[in-house]
């Protein structure tokens, strides 16, 4: 022992009889109870069916469906964020007009339910039977689509999801944006750095610190939300166990199934959140 | 030869005047050191000589540049985004609160001016990096973040940063006013071989007695205007305005 700090009476030792805490214990014996009750009806109460939701766990029309699922889901995920980033810039820009936009977009899409904002793009063919390109207020069109064709289910899904997330993705870049010290801007316009790079170089990369971990919770958010897309008969996740128990009715086990992938999916996104985190945090 | 020209300069922000007519003439060589009690405005004028802020009136030349606006006839136009960029290059500046890039390590701070801005080769501009920071003391911390740095430590980097542009002037914006007490010495030590090797210099601070050892000349602010204007010896020593009286004996 260091002797320049010890005291040489010796320690005066501390041998107490803990404090009880007999309401944390009721609690606990409680969920125990509650634990075993739930998994006792697991096994015992036939209609989960296990047997039929492990023959349906790797099925080919699930499997179809988780990809569809996945595929939807990054998509969605990296237009929303593209978009996002833009809004977020706009938002900041001091030009009213751009941040004025930028708050409007926001303010609708964030303000409507998605469901609503799915069903609105499925049916925009109703609003806007023909799509074209070409100069607007009157002037030579170049070419038009039917917009029945252009706007496939898919593609209704597609731009439902991500349109609706980017507005939720500008406020995350947007305070990610704030949280950077004004001091590393002005050092960066001291030294010459326009603004553009500014932004590139120096502020974006500082702010993914703020903005990664809601962005990862975003990214879990949208692959349970992408299930919403199965009211316009998309083939996912949902929709494709849907497609099975309304043949078999085998309902249950069928959402079990489904049920069993969206946890793994949003475990693993987890984990790879996680990661993301901790490199970005390098530097702080 | 003139290196910076102030004339009339008037800042204000909203109905409160910050410069009222700030007029300095800075030649090639030189180091001068603004005084002044805070509020006085010498930070805010030192950030209209890069633009950091638009003044209302009056102008800026560095080295015979407008800065900020171009002069056609009797008609000003105000510069584009690049080439208000472009004249900011060519001025180094030191904050008070360091301002080290967080996300970059020493060497990528001192490398970001060149890399970033000028668009030079990452190898040649580490090259440099690793010149600067053994100037300013700090060869063994090229890769190091800030947050892992002394705050005087930081400010040498940042000075090195600065530097990095071969600036024609540089700035110093009260950069020991942050630091414990006994780091100021080793920031000072670099300004002072700075100055020794014939940088252009305009340092805001309450570093008395630098200005008196290092500055060619001595300029004390107060309220917004120069009040005084002169050699250490005679603006520290015999004050003839009795606000720069009254300033000096509460800092000496």
């Amino acid at each position: 022992m260091d002797s320049s700090a010890s005291d040489d009476r010796g320690e005066l030792e501390i041998r107490a009889i803990p404090a009880r805490h007999p309401w944390r214990w009721a609690g606990a014996a409680l969920v125990v109870l509650l634990a075993a009750m739930l998994v006792r009806s697991f096994l015992t109460n036939p209609r989960y069916e296990w047997d039929v939701v492990f023959s349906w766990l790797l099925a080919r029309t699930i499997i179809r469906g988780l990809l569809l699922t996945l595929a939807l889901t990054a998509v969605s995920m990296l237009a929303g964020i593209l978009l996002g980033v833009l809004l977020a810039v706009m938002r900041g820009s001091p030009n009213r007009l751009l941040s004025g936009a930028a708050g409007s977009y926001i303010w609708f899409f964030r303000g409507t339910p998605l469901l609503v904002q799915l069903v609105f793009w499925f049916n925009l063919s109703a609003l806007y039977p023909r799509i074209g390109l070409g100069i607007p207020f009157g002037g030579p069109e170049w070419a038009s689509l039917d917009a029945n064709a252009l706007i496939s289910p898919m593609t209704a899904a597609f731009l439902g999801l991500a349109l609706n997330e980017a507005a939720y993705l500008a406020e995350i870049v947007r305070a990610g944006i704030v949280s950077v010290p004004a001091g590393q801007v002005q050092a960066a316009a001291a030294l010459g750095l326009t603004r553009r790079k500014t932004m590139r170089r120096i502020v974006l990369p500082q702010a993914m610190r703020v903005i990664v971990p809601p962005t990862g919770n975003q990214t879990i958010s949208m692959l349970k939300t992408s299930s919403l897309v199965s009211v316009l008969a998309i083939p996912e996740l949902l929709y494709s166990a849907q497609i099975v128990y309304s043949r078999t009715f085998q309902t249950i086990p069928l959402l079990i199934v489904v049920s069993i992938w969206y946890l793994l999916l949003t475990s693993a996104l987890t984990a790879v959140q996680g990661r993301i985190e901790r490199r970005y945090g390098r530097y702080a | 030869m003139t290196l910076l020209r102030a004339e009339r300069v008037f800042k204000n922000y909203g109905a409160n005047e910050v410069l009222k007519g700030v007029d300095l003439e800075v030649t090639a060589g030189q180091v001068v050191c603004l005084l002044g009690p805070s509020g006085s405005g010498k930070s805010t004028f030192l950030r209209c000589i890069n633009h950091l802020e638009r003044i209302r009136s009056g102008r800026i030349w560095i080295d015979g540049e407008l800065i900020g606006y171009r002069q056609a006839g009797d008609k000003l136009y105000e510069l584009d985004e690049n080439a208000i960029s472009r004249q900011r290059a060519e001025v180094g500046m030191v904050f008070q609160d360091f301002n080290l890039f967080a996300h970059y390590t020493a060497a990528e701070n001192v490398m970001a001016g060149p890399v970033l801005v000028r668009g030079e080769d990452r190898r040649r501009a580490r090259d440099q990096a690793v010149g600067l920071l053994t100037r300013v003391g700090l060869a063994d911390k090229l890769d190091a973040y800030p947050r892992q740095l002394s705050g005087g430590q930081q400010q040498r980097v940042a000075i090195a940063r600065a530097l990095a542009m071969r600036p024609k002037l540089m700035l110093f914006d009260e950069p020991t006013s942050a630091l414990d007490p006994e780091l100021v010495g080793e920031v000072l030590e670099v300004m002072r071989a700075l100055a020794d090797d014939g940088q252009t210099m305009i340092v805001v601070t309450h570093e008395v007695g630098f200005a008196r050892e290092v500055a060619d000349l001595v300029a004390f602010l107060d309220q917004g205007v120069i009040l005084e204007l002169g050699p250490p010896a005679e603006v520290l020593a015999n004050p003839a305005n009795p606000r720069t009286q009254a300033f000096l004996s509460k800092v000496l």
